[in-house]
C-alpha cells in the first residue's frame, strides 16, 4: 500500500517550534548578563528568560517590576521568551 | 527520523510475513476473471488468511476498512473492495495486500489482466512490471535512494508513460510505512546511501497517459486524464549479496512477477 507523498506534514503545523509555545504573564525579578532575565510566571515559578529579536531590534528596554508576556517552549519549560512588555 | 537496519534475523521474520502476502497474492491471481466483483477478492482473501498467521496490515490502518485494496484501470491505489464493482473482460485490477506477522511486515501488489486485454494495456503492464525490476536490481549496499527512483522513472518515460507523484514507496519494517520514502523518481546519485539491512517498499505506479492525480474520495485515487494505470509491489531489503525479495520464496529467480 503507498504512502501519500506529503503524509509526514501534519494538517496546520507549520512545523516550526516558535508556533507551539505556550504564552504566559510573567513578571521581571532581576537582569541578569547576556540579556536575559529571571522572570517570575503568575504560577510562581521561576524561569530564565531572554527578549525576543523583535523586541531587542525595536529596543524595548526590561527592568526588575515590570510586567511582561513570557512564551514558554513546550520541551523545557525552564526557558522562556519575553514577547511583550507591558507599561 | 532514522532509516531502521534489520538484523538477518529481523529480515527472516519479514520473509515470513511476506511470504503470506505472496501466497494470497497468487492464490487472488487465480481466481480473477470476467463477472466476478472485487468483494469477491476481498472474501476470499478473508478466508486465505483465516488459517494463517498474522493479521491483515490494511485493515483498520487509518480507518481503511478492508483487507485488500483494489483498484480498476484507471483507479491508481486504494480502489476499495465493493460488491458493485464486478470485473469485466479487458480490464485490469491492482490488487494490493500487507501482512503483519509477530510484529513484522509484508507487503506487495499485483496487477492482473482480467480475460483478454488490449496490447497497449498489456505493454503497460509489462513496463511497469520490469521498472520494478530495475529498481529492485538498484537494491545494494551504496546505491542511492534516487537511483531507485530514477531506474523506474527513466524506464516508464523513455515508453512515454508516467510516473505518480502523490504516492510513493516506504520503508517497512515493525511498521507498515516508515522511513524512507521513495518516490518512483529521481536523480542517480541523490538520497540516502543504501545499507545493509535497510527494507524498502518499492511501488512503481504508472499512468498510461499524464501523471495527474484525482481523488475520488479520502482513499481513492485516479488517474485525472481516466486513462488506465498499474501499479505492481514487492517488499525488498538490501543485503551483502544484493537484493533480497521478501515477498517472494527464497528459490525463485527471474523477474520479480510473472
Amino acid at each position: 500500500m503507498p504512502r501519500p507523498q506529503d503524509d509526514d506534514k501534519k494538517k496546520g503545523d507549520s512545523g516550526n517550534p516558535k508556533e507551539d509555545a505556550i504564552e504566559v504573564m510573567a513578571t521581571v525579578i532581576e537582569p541578569l548578563p547576556n540579556a536575559m532575565f529571571r522572570v517570575e510566571l503568575e504560577n510562581k515559578h521561576r524561569v530564565l528568560a531572554h527578549v525576543s529579536g523583535k523586541m531587542r531590534k525595536n529596543f524595548i528596554r526590561i527592568l526588575a517590576g515590570d510586567k511582561v508576556a513570557v512564551e514558554l517552549s513546550p520541551y523545557d519549560l525552564t526557558r522562556g521568551r519575553i514577547v511583550y512588555r507591558y507599561k | 527520523m532514522a532509516i531502521h537496519l534489520r538484523s538477518a534475523e529481523e529480515l527472516e521474520k519479514m520473509h515470513r510475513a511476506g511470504l503470506v502476502v505472496h501466497e494470497v497474492l497468487q492464490a487472488l491471481r487465480g481466481i480473477v476473471r470476467p463477472g466476478i466483483t472485487t468483494m469477491d477478492l476481498e472474501k476470499f482473501a478473508e478466508e486465505q488468511i483465516g488459517g494463517k498467521p498474522g493479521k491483515s496490515a490494511f485493515k483498520g490502518y487509518r480507518g481503511y476498512p478492508c483487507t485488500l485494496c483494489t483498484s480498476v484501470n484507471s483507479e491508481i491505489v486504494h480502489g476499495i473492495p465493493s460488491t458493485k464493482r464486478k470485473l469485466r473482460e479487458g480490464d485490469i485490477v491492482s490488487i494490493d495486500f500487507g501482512m503483519e506477522v509477530n510484529g513484522y511486515f509484508g507487503d506487495s501488489a499485483v496487477t492482473v489482466p482480467v480475460g483478454q486485454i488490449a496490447p497497449e494495456t498489456e505493454k503497460l503492464l509489462r513496463v511497469t512490471r520490469e521498472s520494478l525490476d530495475r529498481a529492485i536490481d538498484k537494491m545494494r549496499p551504496g546505491n542511492r535512494l534516487g537511483d531507485v527512483g530514477n531506474a523506474v522513472q527513466s524506464w516508464v518515460e523513455q515508453h512515454g508513460y508516467s510516473v505518480v507523484r502523490e504516492f510513493v514507496g516506504h520503508g517497512i519494517g515493525t511498521k507498515m510505512h516508515d522511513e524512507p520514502n521513495l518516490p518512483n523518481y529521481g536523480e542517480p546519485g541523490r538520497g540516502a546511501r543504501l545499507q545493509e539491512g535497510m527494507v524498502i517498499a518499492i511501488e512503481p505506479m504508472v499512468n498510461a497517459g499524464k501523471p495527474d492525480v484525482r481523488m475520488r474520495d479520502e482513499w481513492v485515487a485516479e488517474t485525472a486524464d481516466g486513462q488506465p494505470s498499474a501499479h505492481f509491489e514487492h517488499t525488498v531489503a538490501v543485503t551483502a549479496n544484493g537484493p533480497w525479495i521478501l515477498t517472494r520464496p527464497k528459490d525463485a529467480t527471474g523477474p520479480s512477477w510473472l
